[in-house]
């Protein structure tokens, strides 16, 4: 565990190098940025996933919750610092009356992503208290529930454009290219998602999460705070998806309550085949599964145009029957696995 | 004095099957108390009791002077009893390794201090102790990859890790290699000069007559004898128990 987070010299440059390829990217492929912010998205929201399903154990289908509601929280304290909501939704956002200029849309961002990733933790601290009582079966059906019910109600509140949606700001024409400013955003979250879990997993607090995956009742025996714990997780993992949402939102501009914002048969679905698909339970096997995800997805949207959900639901399978500890899982078992190591040899006399 | 445990009047019922019948117990602190009895007689029911795994349906347990029977299993644990299973219960995806490193002083840690690295001297005693149980070369296996016996020595190595206040062991060397028996009994009379107390299940006669002071001997529930060894094991309701005479 402690070996496989160690940061070794090479580990640090390849991050590095990483890192400057993730700052280079919009100046050296500029056609592809807002995939590429999608991708960065995608790893937060597959890391966030992975920190309650994968190392904790707890397979949650309602993640999305946090990402819708950290979506529309973010447009509402965007909108809602200049204007009134209610007249905003009721004007499909648009027309002349609702203009930002460069100073306002800055602001709402820059209130609205940590209102959203708050919103979105205090959320799972009231929810996880109940839900996370729950486990295997019932807590996966329970969140699945949640997710569902999130949008239900979304589509039903007009204050938010209920069933038609709600437009985040409008960027003024002098910002230039928002997208750039989105990119690096998202770039900032999915790194400090990275690199806080890294170090969350290092502690005694990670441990304490795979106790729990593997044998609750027994952590629960040997004195581990297991219901503290959990909820502390599920709180930090729905901070990040709030957060992402946030900058989500932004991303596509049009919040729909069932189709962007609490999306349990895309983005829900999308976040867990992520994982699974570069390895649950390992720090890298989100960041890889959603790599080669967005990959997939983008390849198939433009050349299978039509047939993309089949892509997608081949890419499941073969995932479950070829790949079941993910690619990750999958390269450690094959090239340098734990095996033990070798029983000290006897020394000759 | 109050001893460290003690059960008075413990009832457990399943249905119509009682399981423990108003058993009664003393464990004084600093001492190793063993709990003998035929299959069935009630014993790991009895350690679920004590551990909260199960309420009980009446009369009281107290640790140190305190009623315990209505809290919760890691209030028990964090109280100070931890217990071993009888069926070795590992975090069996986690290497022994970070099997060891979750149950050493996590019991006793704040919540926040899960979030500090590297606690004192805790990997220096893992260490050791893995050494002591011959499971330091597999240190980085999984632990649910190593034999029944190994899992038992890494579950009794894991409680001692967590450093409680009293340990139940429910069978401790069933299962383990013989010629390691000797020295895990040894391990566990250490263990209980440095201020361990003891409550051992246990069907290794020799094994346990070497260890424990003091023996409790349940049968259908109830209790039947209790005194030191050498008095048990001549004890005639005892001898008819495990033998199976009327």
């Amino acid at each position: 565990m402690r070996s496989a987070l160690s940061l070794t010299p090479a580990r640090l440059l390849l991050l590095i190098a990483l890192l400057a390829a993730g700052v280079a990217a919009p100046l050296v492929a500029p056609a592809y940025q807002s995939q590429a912010t999608e991708l960065l998205l995608f790893i937060v929201f597959a890391l966030a996933w992975d920190l309650v399903g994968g190392q904790m154990g707890y397979n949650s289908f309602g993640n999305v919750l946090f990402v819708g509601l950290g979506m529309y929280v973010s447009a509402i304290v965007q909108v809602g610092l200049f204007y009134n909501v209610g007249l905003y939704t009721e004007a499909k956002g648009g027309g002349t009356a609702f203009v930002f200029d460069a100073p306002q849309f800055l602001t709402g961002l820059a209130v609205g992503i940590p209102a959203a990733a708050l919103a979105s933790a205090l959320a799972a601290w009231l929810l996880g208290s109940l839900v996370l009582t729950m486990r295997g079966h019932y807590f996966a059906i329970c969140t699945l529930g949640l997710g569902i019910a999130a949008g239900q109600i979304a589509a039903g509140i007009p204050w938010i454009g209920a069933g038609s949606g709600m437009l985040t700001p409008n960027p003024p024409a002098d910002l230039g290219n928002v997208g750039v400013l989105l990119y690096y955003l998202a770039l900032g979250l999915a790194a400090s998602c990275a690199a806080s879990f890294a170090w969350l997993l290092s502690t005694p607090f990670g441990l304490a999460l795979n106790a729990i995956r593997d044998d609750e009742d027994k952590a629960e025996a040997m004195g581990v705070r297991t219901h503290a714990a959990k909820v502390t997780a599920w709180v930090i993992a729905a901070a990040f998806l709030g957060a992402a949402g946030a900058i989500y939102g932004n991303l596509v501009r049009f919040i729909d309550p069932t189709e962007t914002a609490f999306a349990g048969a895309t983005i829900g679905v999308w976040m867990i085949l992520m994982a699974l698909l570069g390895g649950k339970g390992t720090l890298l096997g989100p960041i890889v599964g959603a790599v080669v995800f967005q990959l997939t997805k983008e390849l198939t949207w433009t050349y299978l145009i039509g047939w993309q959900r089949v892509a997608l639901g081949l890419l499941i399978v073969a995932v479950a029957v070829f790949f079941p500890e993910g690619i990750v899982g999958f390269v450690t078992e094959r090239f340098g696995g734990k095996r033990g190591r070798p029983a000290p040899e006897e020394q000759a006399p | 004095m109050t001893a460290m445990l003690e059960l008075a009047d413990v009832t457990k019922t399943f249905g119509g099957v009682v399981a423990n019948d108003k058993v009664n117990l003393r464990v004084e602190q600093g001492a190793i108390v063993g709990l003998i009895g035929p299959n069935g007689s009630g014993k790991t029911t009895l350690f679920n009791a004590i551990t909260g795994a199960h309420p009980i349906d009446s009369g009281s347990i107290r640790f140190k002077g305190r009623e315990i029977a209505t809290l919760l299993c890691g209030e028990i644990a964090r109280a100070g009893i931890i217990r071993t299973f009888q069926q070795p219960r590992l975090y069996r995806r986690m290497s022994v390794e970070a099997n060891m490193a979750v149950s050493a002083s996590i019991r006793t840690a704040s919540f926040g201090g899960l979030f500090r690295r590297g606690a004192t001297g805790a990997e220096a005693r893992a260490a050791e102790l893995l050494d002591f149980v011959g499971l330091a070369a597999k240190h980085d296996v999984p632990a649910g990859d190593l034999s029944f016996g190994q899992q038992k020595l890494l579950e009794l190595a894991m409680a001692l890790a967590n450093d409680p206040e009293l340990l139940l062991l429910d069978e401790p060397t069933a299962g383990v290699n013989p010629k390691l028996v000797e020295s895990l009994i040894d391990r566990l009379k250490e263990a209980n000069r440095r201020g361990l107390t003891l409550l051992v299940i246990e069907h290794n006669m020799p094994a346990i007559m070497g260890l424990a002071e003091h023996i409790y001997c349940l049968a259908h529930g109830r209790l039947l004898a209790d005194g030191p060894p050498h008095a048990i094991k001549r004890d005639p309701r005892v001898l008819d128990a495990y033998l199976g005479a009327a």
